[in-house]
């Protein structure tokens, strides 16, 4: 027990070091404002210039801002921009979370299927473009869908290869060049395609170690293929939905790379506006606000979620078809 | 007999080339219990998952009341399987899993709970509705599961070694519990196991198998009585297979001396195999006045509660002998055998490559 004990040493140290002094500091960002300290500047007969602060004490150094408890920046946070901001983030997440879903589970279901074949090796290529550099994938994206892309380049020759095809989008009023980009649904796009392997796999993983014998016991006792998805298949891998769902939402509703790529600061989400705290606004305590509002919301959204996933109940019926 | 199934020359050859059934035909008659009993790899697992609509077969026919059914997916048939494993759904509760079948055909929820509290009494689990599976004992557990099937009143009743998890009083237990059950409901029951003593114990009738092919079918008295094989002779019980010389009918010569027998129809000097079980073997001291007979010592002697179990060398063969009267490690001793107790039997007709072939595949 002692050793077992000494072994957990290290890594007590690296979650220490790593994360709880860095989150008691985003706690400590979060509830504190710069406040400049009020003075009067006196120049004297000397010409030298002194500082005179509010309680008429004098100093010869120019007071600096100080560090005060405030909770203006909660305050602040609840403002409608960054409400709306908030807002547009589930919103996008929540989009990007049901469409992988809606995507991700019939792949996994096919890919357990008793009769494909080699599922491993089609798991391997939906995975494979994830081993690229993120930035270079998402880039990949923009070059093919750019006002000048190879999508728009297509859809040109295309038209001028088939008159037709070109007068009945005129006539719809398509333009020459559509843009694909910079905007809400270029931004999902790019989240779908980065993590939609995010939720295969927990699916994946939670289907395939369904016990065979269970879905002959269902068509055994005459459930037919859709009847043992709905009572057997789909209450098994609810588990495997719960962790995509996990796995996709949280980096969904707090990327800013994405955003700033595909909607090239036309959408801006919650987690572009703390990266600018962060950089060009240099305002730590207000994007240390806003990481905490984040926190908690993501917190209760898994909660929430764990509440289903351990729900002692069993499933008792599940009809969605 | 009424036939409820009929099986014709049915043939399933795996995709690696591995034929699991070599032609089996088996008629099974209404309410009756046969068992399907031979080593790990004969077939009998497959035959039954043919039977349940889970395999495939290559070819042949499955007639169940004179409608060939391979065309016919599992949900289809009116057969239900208790499985190996049993495989209960663990998300669902004892009552919910019983209630699965009736639930599917949207029958009445009322008329379901009440059909489901009968099916638990049935099998000794009053009571249980609520628990949950994981809560459950294995024996519990093969309850719900023949409980889960019956409810569904199959005409048939596939059971896949249902008791080769259970230790060996629970066992004894379910095998009697089963028979009762099957008495009670008039359903006809394909059971399969690899125990020898279950299928003696329990069925009308027995299809002894290996490699593929259903080497005897027979009442369990037939079976243990008169083997066809020496195959059989050795799966069922504890038997000395001998080789033996039928030098006429009714005079069979093996361990150098000639024994009459009952057996007759080998024709003349024919290389045969006699079974002779231990305790048909009797031993008398070397000073009896019986002439022509072999004789032998006694090598081994081990007390197994109802009687001593001796090994016996007589030349270059051992016998096993059962005997309730102990004799001395080597003690000289006279061997009769009655003339109804040589079992005798054409020699194997499976080739030992066959045999390898299928023992290999086993492991």
């Amino acid at each position: 027990m002692k050793r077992n004990k000494a072994l957990a040493v290290p890594f007590m140290l690296w979650a220490a070091i790593f994360i709880v002094v860095p989150l008691v500091m985003i706690v400590w960002y979060g509830v504190t404002v710069e406040e400049p300290i009020p003075y009067t500047e006196i120049v004297q007969e000397d010409g030298t210039t002194v500082f005179q602060l509010e309680d008429g004490s004098v100093t010869a150094v120019r007071p600096q801002k100080k560090t005060v408890v405030s909770l203006s920046n909660f305050r602040r946070m609840f403002e409608p921009t960054y409400l709306r901001l908030l807002l547009r983030s589930f919103k996008v997440a929540i989009i990007t979370t049901l469409i992988c879903l809606l995507l991700g589970y019939p792949v996994a279901l096919i890919l357990t299927g008793t009769d494909f074949k080699r599922p491993a090796l089609w798991l391997m290529l939906l995975i494979l473009p994830m081993w690229m550099n993120f930035l270079l994938r998402t880039y990949s994206w923009m070059s093919i869908l750019e006002n000048n892309g190879i999508l728009n380049n297509w859809i040109a020759s295309l038209r001028e290869m088939l008159p037709a095809f070109d007068e009945w989008l005129t006539s719809r009023g398509v333009r020459r060049r559509i843009i694909f980009l910079y905007n809400e649904n270029a931004v999902i796009l790019g989240m779908v395609y980065n993590y939609l392997s995010f939720m295969i796999m927990p699916i994946y993983t939670v289907i395939e170690k369904i016990d065979k014998s269970l879905l002959e016991a269902a068509a055994d006792l005459g459930a037919s293929p859709v009847k043992s998805f709905t009572r057997v298949t789909l209450p098994y891998s609810i588990p495997g939905v719960l962790e995509g769902i996990t796995m996709v939402f949280v980096p969904a509703v707090t990327t800013f790379v994405i955003s700033q790529l595909m909607g090239g600061g036309k959408v801006p989400l919650i987690g572009d506006i703390i990266q600018n705290q962060f950089g060009k606004s240099s305002d730590w305590h207000f994007g240390a606000t806003l990481s905490l509002l984040v926190m908690v919301v993501v917190l209760a959204f898994m909660g929430a979620l764990n509440k289903i996933d351990k729900d002692d109940e069993p499933v008792k019926e599940v009809r969605i078809l | 007999m009424e036939k409820i199934l009929s099986i014709k020359d049915l043939r399933v050859v795996f995709e690696d080339g591995f034929t699991a059934l070599g032609g089996v035909s088996i008629d099974i008659g209404k309410n009756e219990f046969v068992t399907l009993l031979g080593p790990s790899g004969c077939g009998k697992t497959t035959l039954l998952r043919c039977i349940g609509g889970f395999e495939k077969p290559t070819s042949g026919e499955i007639l169940y009341k004179g409608e060939n059914i391979i065309p016919l997916p599992p949900y289809k048939r009116a057969i239900n399987t208790v499985f190996q494993r049993y495989a209960l759904f663990p998300h669902l509760n004892v009552a919910q899993n019983v209630a699965f079948g009736p639930d599917l055909r949207g029958e009445d929820k009322k008329k379901t709970a009440a059909e489901v509290e009968r099916m638990l009494k049935l099998v000794g689990l009053e009571g249980f509705g609520k628990r949950k599976i994981a809560s459950l004992s294995g024996g519990q557990q093969q309850r719900v599961a023949i409980a889960r099937a019956l409810i569904n009143k199959p005409d048939v009743l596939l059971l896949d070694e249902p008791l080769a998890a259970l230790d060996l009083k629970l066992r004894r237990e379910m095998q009697l519990e089963l028979k009762r059950i099957q008495r009670e409901s008039g359903i006809t029951f394909i059971f399969v196991t690899h125990d020898q003593e279950e299928a003696l114990t329990m069925s009308d009738r027995i299809a002894v198998m290996r490699a593929g092919q259903i080497q005897q079918l027979g009442t369990p008295e037939d079976i243990y009585n008169e083997p066809q094989n020496a195959f059989v002779a050795d799966f069922i019980g504890e038997s000395n297979i001998l080789t033996a010389t039928m030098l006429r009918d009714r005079l069979v010569r093996f361990l150098g001396c000639d024994f009459p027998c009952v057996d007759s129809g080998f024709g003349e000097n024919a290389e045969v195999d006699i079974v002779l079980r231990p305790e048909d073997v009797k031993l008398k001291p070397i000073a009896d006045p019986v002439a022509n007979v072999p004789e032998g010592v006694v090598e081994t002697l081990l007390f197994k509660g109802v009687h001593y179990e001796m090994k016996v060398r007589v030349g270059e063969s051992v016998l096993l002998v059962h005997s309730t009267h102990a004799r001395a490690v080597g003690t000289h001793v006279k061997i009769t055998i009655m003339p109804e107790d040589i079992q005798v039997m054409h020699k194997s007709e499976t080739s030992p490559d066959v045999l390898r072939k299928h023992a290999e595949r086993a492991l």
